[in-house]
């Protein structure tokens, strides 16, 4: 890969992200599958980088799933987004910080609208009033967690206990980076380095003493597709779109895939599962697949946080292989215990896909 | 220029979506539906901008129109600036309102994501919970997701999560004053007139089909809308 040009593009699409205090908004689809990767980003813009982070308890989801699936109109989203808003006002913070992909976009289409109808945004100023009383200021600064991270790559590196490196060859690791389709596809201006050639975890990764794999079917999205995932009818789809990612990285002998969408780590762990149980086909060598990490967890990892804490466990794509490729020490005792150690019983192995537990 | 196409244009996200396409077929290049389903999102834009009504009904009526997963790959690279993907939504919507959406097998499945999502939204505050992530359902989440449900109040407690509690934090308990502000905006902005117009229109299929309608997700006719496919919906 040409770096250079690439470099270059990725200056054209730089954006400002906030320095401190931030109003965080969850992620239903985070929240449900890994929040640990939300504790680690808390934790890490805490008490590693001395952040003010407000976890705000009185939001909601933003209704980004149900607008599209297209169940819920969007002067409700535009509405519930403003109540989010109105709660950022009230608790005293201007810089929106979205853990969620498909919030992010929703946030940037809607403020985007607001800018070309202003008789939109009052009319949604109406309406949140009416319904809840409440009124608010539009966020000076909005930010995906994702950039939050990207700005601070480099105090994470200083900081960090390992880095994305093989110990026995010294060799970066081979790192595939997938980014959300709701980042920057709609409004490639707001994501760092566009929607082309997005930098927003190449940049980590290459911080974190990885290497990024250029692959053809790299900015194809998961598959997700909202209502393509969500009625089971439609499934096909969205594992059709992640096997043609796979097969597409395969050559290529990724170690690791790393995702800055909420969805998207959960259907490329899944479908690898689903795949391995319909073919028999697994992406890795010795039946192994390709683990997936959400970058939070991965920036928790290289600074040494327990892997069974940050939830590497709750993945069904065992991260164990990539674990002892970097060094990271763990107790897989403890893989599936409970906080205290208690025994919770264990997962049942897949019939293919190699399982890790003692 | 007929009626649906007014109702079309008068929609904001039409206005911000299709500038005169000029048929290109970029969109459908990138388009992930138009690889896995018989699918052309130019065709969309072909159909909408000939503002001939009985064409746009007989899309909106189809099942062609709900192939689109949303991705907005579309919107980046059309050399228009224009966005096949958001005239979907327009198009859904208006599907919606008008009934539309039951006469096609995909589009009948907006019952199934009416009571799945949107139902949940208004529940719990959130677009999906673990617990509303059935393995039966959802037979792709693995063994390990199986484990975690049955022992969710130890893995997440593990984790971080604060589920079902008071306060702050992953999975929290969305206050009742909380999710009572969130049905207050349901109802003055028309997403409960949508959710409802959902229903009514289903329940009216429901009943021309002869299926057991019900309130929730084990009806007769959720269970149908969720898991029938024709297998005609793929290239040949």
């Amino acid at each position: 890969m040409k770096l250079e040009g690439k470099r270059l593009i990725w200056q054209d699409y730089q954006k400002e992200i906030a320095d401190d205090n931030y109003f965080y908004a969850r992620s239903c689809i985070r929240q449900t599958f890994f929040p640990g990767a939300e504790a680690v980003f808390v934790k890490i813009l805490k008490d590693e980088l001395g952040k003010d982070i407000h976890d705000e308890q009185h939001h909601t989801s933003c209704t980004g799933i149900g607008y599209h699936s297209d169940v819920v109109p969007f002067d409700t989203t535009m509405t519930v987004v403003a109540r989010q808003f109105a709660l950022m006002t009230e608790a005293g913070y201007e810089n929106y910080a979205a853990s969620c992909v498909t919030s992010f976009g929703l946030y940037t289409e809607i403020l985007d609208t607001w800018h070309h109808f202003p008789e939109t945004e009052a009319r949604i100023r109406e309406f949140l009033f009416k319904a809840t009383g409440r009124e608010f200021k539009k966020p000076k600064n909005l930010a995906h967690a994702s950039d939050i991270v990207y700005k601070f790559r480099h105090q994470i590196a200083a900081k960090a206990k390992y880095k994305l490196v093989d110990k026995n060859t010294g060799e970066p690791l081979k790192v595939v980076e997938h980014i959300g389709c709701h980042y920057s596809k709609m409004f490639p201006h707001k994501g760092i380095g566009g929607a082309e050639y997005p930098y927003v975890l190449s940049g980590m990764i290459e911080a974190w003493g990885g290497e990024v794999i250029d692959y053809p079917e790299r900015r194809h999205c998961c598959g997700f597709g909202f209502r393509q995932y969500v009625v089971q009818a439609n499934r096909g789809f969205s594992l059709s779109c992640s096997k043609k990612k796979f097969d597409s990285m395969e050559p290529y002998e990724p170690d690791m895939i790393i995702t800055n969408c909420p969805g998207c780590p959960m259907f490329l762990d899944r479908w690898q599962y689903a795949l391995s149980e319909m073919e028999g086909k697994t992406y890795g060598k010795g039946n192994h697949g390709i683990p997936v990490f959400t970058y939070e967890e991965v920036a928790g990892m290289i600074m040494g946080y327990d892997p069974w804490e940050i939830g590497l466990q709750v993945h069904q794509v065992p991260a164990e292989p990539l674990l002892d490729k970097i060094g990271i020490p763990y107790n897989i005792s403890q893989k599936f215990k409970g906080k205290n150690g208690e025994d919770i019983g264990m997962p049942e192995s897949p019939s293919y896909l190699k399982f890790y537990a003692e | 220029m007929g009626e649906l196409y007014n109702r079309l244009a008068t929609d904001i996200r039409f206005v911000e979506s299709l500038k005169a396409c000029i048929n290109c077929g970029t969109c459908t290049a990138i388009c992930p539906a138009a690889e896995f389903y018989n699918y052309d999102p130019r065709v969309i834009a072909t159909t909408v901008q000939s503002r001939d009504d009985d064409k746009i009904r007989e899309l909106m009526c189809s099942d062609v129109i709900w192939y689109c997963g949303e991705c907005m790959s579309c919107k980046t690279r059309c050399p228009r600036g224009n966005a096949p993907g958001m005239l979907i939504i327009v198009l859904r919507s208006l599907s919606q309102d008008m009934g539309y959406f039951t006469e096609s097998e995909k589009g009948r499945q907006q019952l199934a994501v009416k009571r799945a999502i949107g139902d949940q939204i208004l529940l719990s505050g959130y677009c999906v919970r673990p617990d509303s992530v059935d393995p039966d359902m959802h037979p792709e989440q693995g063994p390990v997701w199986e484990w975690e449900l049955q022992h969710l109040a130890p893995v997440m407690e593990k984790l971080g999560a604060n589920y079902n509690g008071e306060g702050a934090g992953a999975l929290r308990k969305v206050s009742d004053a909380d999710l009572d502000e969130l049905k207050k905006i349901f109802e003055v902005t028309g997403g409960q007139d949508r959710y409802d117009k959902i229903e009514s229109f289903s329940k009216l299929k429901a009943e021309k089909m002869g299926l057991e309608f019900g309130t929730d997700t084990s009806s007769e006719y959720f269970q149908y809308v969720f898991t029938a496919n024709n297998q005609k919906h793929n290239h040949e």
